[in-house]
């Protein structure tokens, strides 16, 4: 009975974070739900404190960058990037592919694959269209790297920062046992998606009229001296003995002193509304787990590291990250693989970043909604992504699993 | 004869250019660009992909907005380079319906090549295959740059 009841409110959790119904909000569902399953005994006052304390510390790392990444807006940052991806292009649409992968490669590592996603995309495509040049390869590339190129830091995935206070690793060691998987996801989007796109990417189309408009950006020193110092922050962290969120709350806070966003603003900025959906949902799910949803991973996922049980885990991962978005993945199979070591944890992190490249909204779950709601809008025509996600995702599945695993054993 | 000349960012001026050389001079001409929907989805669609966020909406305009200006732009230059009287027309959706829709108030569509630089059936591109196999009027099928050699061909070795 109380497996059933706790199954139903996550369940309703995540439907709601899905179909974004006006009168119920996520966060207020997945909040309620926590206060209920609490109020009724399926999870003791003990177990969501506990969840909760776990929780906060990352949940307070995540409001930091956000505003950080928040702040490197303001300051002009992505518009800072923009130029500098049509100066590097040279009017030449591999080039600007070669731009658009260092851009989106860093930003995601560096600012997370949120920026990358809110932020970056659209100048990328603004940037592609005014070249000009098609602005799907760029486009397509951008959203890829969002995913692929999140593997690199704890900062660059929320699920990372998740799996990195359970984990135990320090910043610079999450940093070079994933650095070989993430080169190689990289190389491999670069192969496949500048061979799909080879015919797009050759093209050299005369120039228009008038040329790009935004060479004159301002160089926004300030805020890239902030990220560059918080990031050397984060590498030396455990060497002078800080926590790495420490060294977050500091980058964001000279954000904000210089910026100075209106306090309404600074609050919005910091998505209250995301994290207390990310702390009931992480009551919910501890919850779920305690009630037969831990042990039915447990008999999932194998327990030890090498190559083969280590690919297994990416697998269930990845394929838990597209039903139901990478998220309330890495809450569920957290528990367990932290259980088995440092190695099942990096493993599931390739599993459940790399995984939802399969579809451009994150998972099936939201595919079939929006399906569901544009039924008869053409325009969620996405054959192609979808194709791209194929011939991509298990091949940095497996070779990014296979690094990681020659990584442990020499780092 | 109303003939519809579709161009896109990569290949517009050449397009342009052989519609100009190969088109009589009393052709009606419409140049067509369609805005790719797919992608402005892909570009735009973030917030569905983060689940539970609800980031606030990126500065300046619309990505929509950004794309019909640039469209305008695209075909205003590519107005003035056709150097003849031409109108334009901009779509946004699925690229290859809208414009094989838009052939049919055509007698022959201009369109380039997109795909790869050689005589072979990968240089049309994807899009461009399905309008040629699909377009309800003539077509006029041409290589935004010079074509290649025949050299480009590549035979099966037995019949080398």
């Amino acid at each position: 009975m109380s497996e059933a009841v706790a199954l139903i409110v996550l369940a309703a959790s995540l439907a709601a974070a899905v179909a974004r119904p006006r009168w119920a909000p996520e966060w207020a569902v997945a909040a309620v739900g926590a206060g209920l399953l609490v109020a009724v005994g399926i999870l003791s006052f003990h177990g969501a404190r506990e969840a909760l304390s776990s929780l906060g510390p990352t949940v307070g790392f995540l409001a930091a960058l956000l505003v950080l990444a928040d702040g490197c807006r303001r300051a002009g940052v992505f518009d800072a990037l923009g130029a500098w991806m049509a100066r590097g292009a040279r009017a030449n649409a591999r080039r600007l592919l070669v731009m658009v992968f260092a851009a989106a490669a860093i930003t995601t590592s560096v600012l997370s694959l949120d920026a990358t996603i809110v932020l970056l995309t659209p100048i990328v495509f603004t940037t592609a269209a005014r070249l000009p040049t098609n602005p799907r390869p760029h486009v397509y590339a951008c959203s890829h790297l969002a995913n692929t190129a999140s593997l690199l830091l704890p900062v660059s995935n929320l699920t990372n920062l998740l799996a990195f206070h359970a984990s135990g690793l320090s910043f610079t060691r999450f940093g070079v046992l994933m650095a070989v998987p993430w080169l190689v996801g990289l190389a491999i989007e670069w192969v496949v998606l500048s061979r799909s796109f080879a015919g797009e990417l050759q093209r050299r189309p005369g120039r228009r009229r008038e040329a790009g408009p935004r060479d004159d950006v301002e160089l926004p020193r300030f805020a890239l001296c902030v990220v560059a110092l918080t990031l050397l922050g984060f590498g030396v962290s455990s060497l002078i003995g800080i926590e790495p969120v420490w060294i977050a709350t500091a980058g964001a806070a000279a954000m904000v002193l210089r910026e100075r966003p209106a306090p309404k603003q600074l609050v919005a900025a910091a998505e209250p509304s995301f994290l207390v959906f990310v702390l009931a949902l992480g009551v919910v799910v501890a919850a779920a787990s305690e009630h037969g949803l831990s042990s039915l991973i447990d008999n999932l996922i194998p327990r030890g590291a090498n190559p083969l049980e280590l690919l297994a885990v990416a697998g269930v991962s990845a394929l838990l990250a597209n039903l139901v978005n990478n998220l309330p993945a890495t809450l569920i199979i957290l528990p367990v693989a932290a259980a088995s070591g440092q190695a099942a944890v990096l493993a599931m992190l390739i599993g459940v970043n790399v995984g939802p490249n399969l579809t451009y909204v994150g998972s099936l779950a939201t595919l079939l909604w929006r399906r569901i709601v544009h039924a008869h809008d053409h325009d969620t025509d996405i054959g192609e992504f979808t194709k791209l996600g194929v011939l991509t995702v298990p091949a940095v599945l497996v070779a990014s699993t296979l690094t990681l695993w020659l990584a442990l054993q020499v780092v | 004869m109303r003939a519809l000349v579709w161009i896109t960012e990569d290949t517009w001026d050449g397009c342009v250019d052989r519609a100009r050389e190969f088109l009589p001079a009393d052709a009606e001409v419409t140049l067509l660009h369609v805005a790719p929907s797919d992608v402005e989805q892909v570009a735009s669609g973030g917030a569905t992909r983060l689940l539970g966020r609800r980031p606030p909406p990126p500065p300046g305009p619309p990505l929509r907005a950004i794309a019909d200006e640039e469209a305008q732009e695209l075909l205003q230059s590519a107005a003035e380079r056709f150097g003849r009287p031409a109108r334009t027309a901009a779509r946004r959706g699925l690229i290859e319906r809208e414009v094989v829709e838009a052939c049919a108030d055509a007698d022959l569509l201009v369109l380039a090549r997109a795909g790869k630089y050689g005589l072979e059936p990968k240089s049309l591109g994807h899009f461009t295959r399905f309008v040629v196999d699909h377009a309800p009027c003539q077509v006029l099928l041409v290589w935004p740059e010079a074509p290649p050699g025949l050299a480009t061909i590549k035979w099966p070795p037995h019949l080398r």
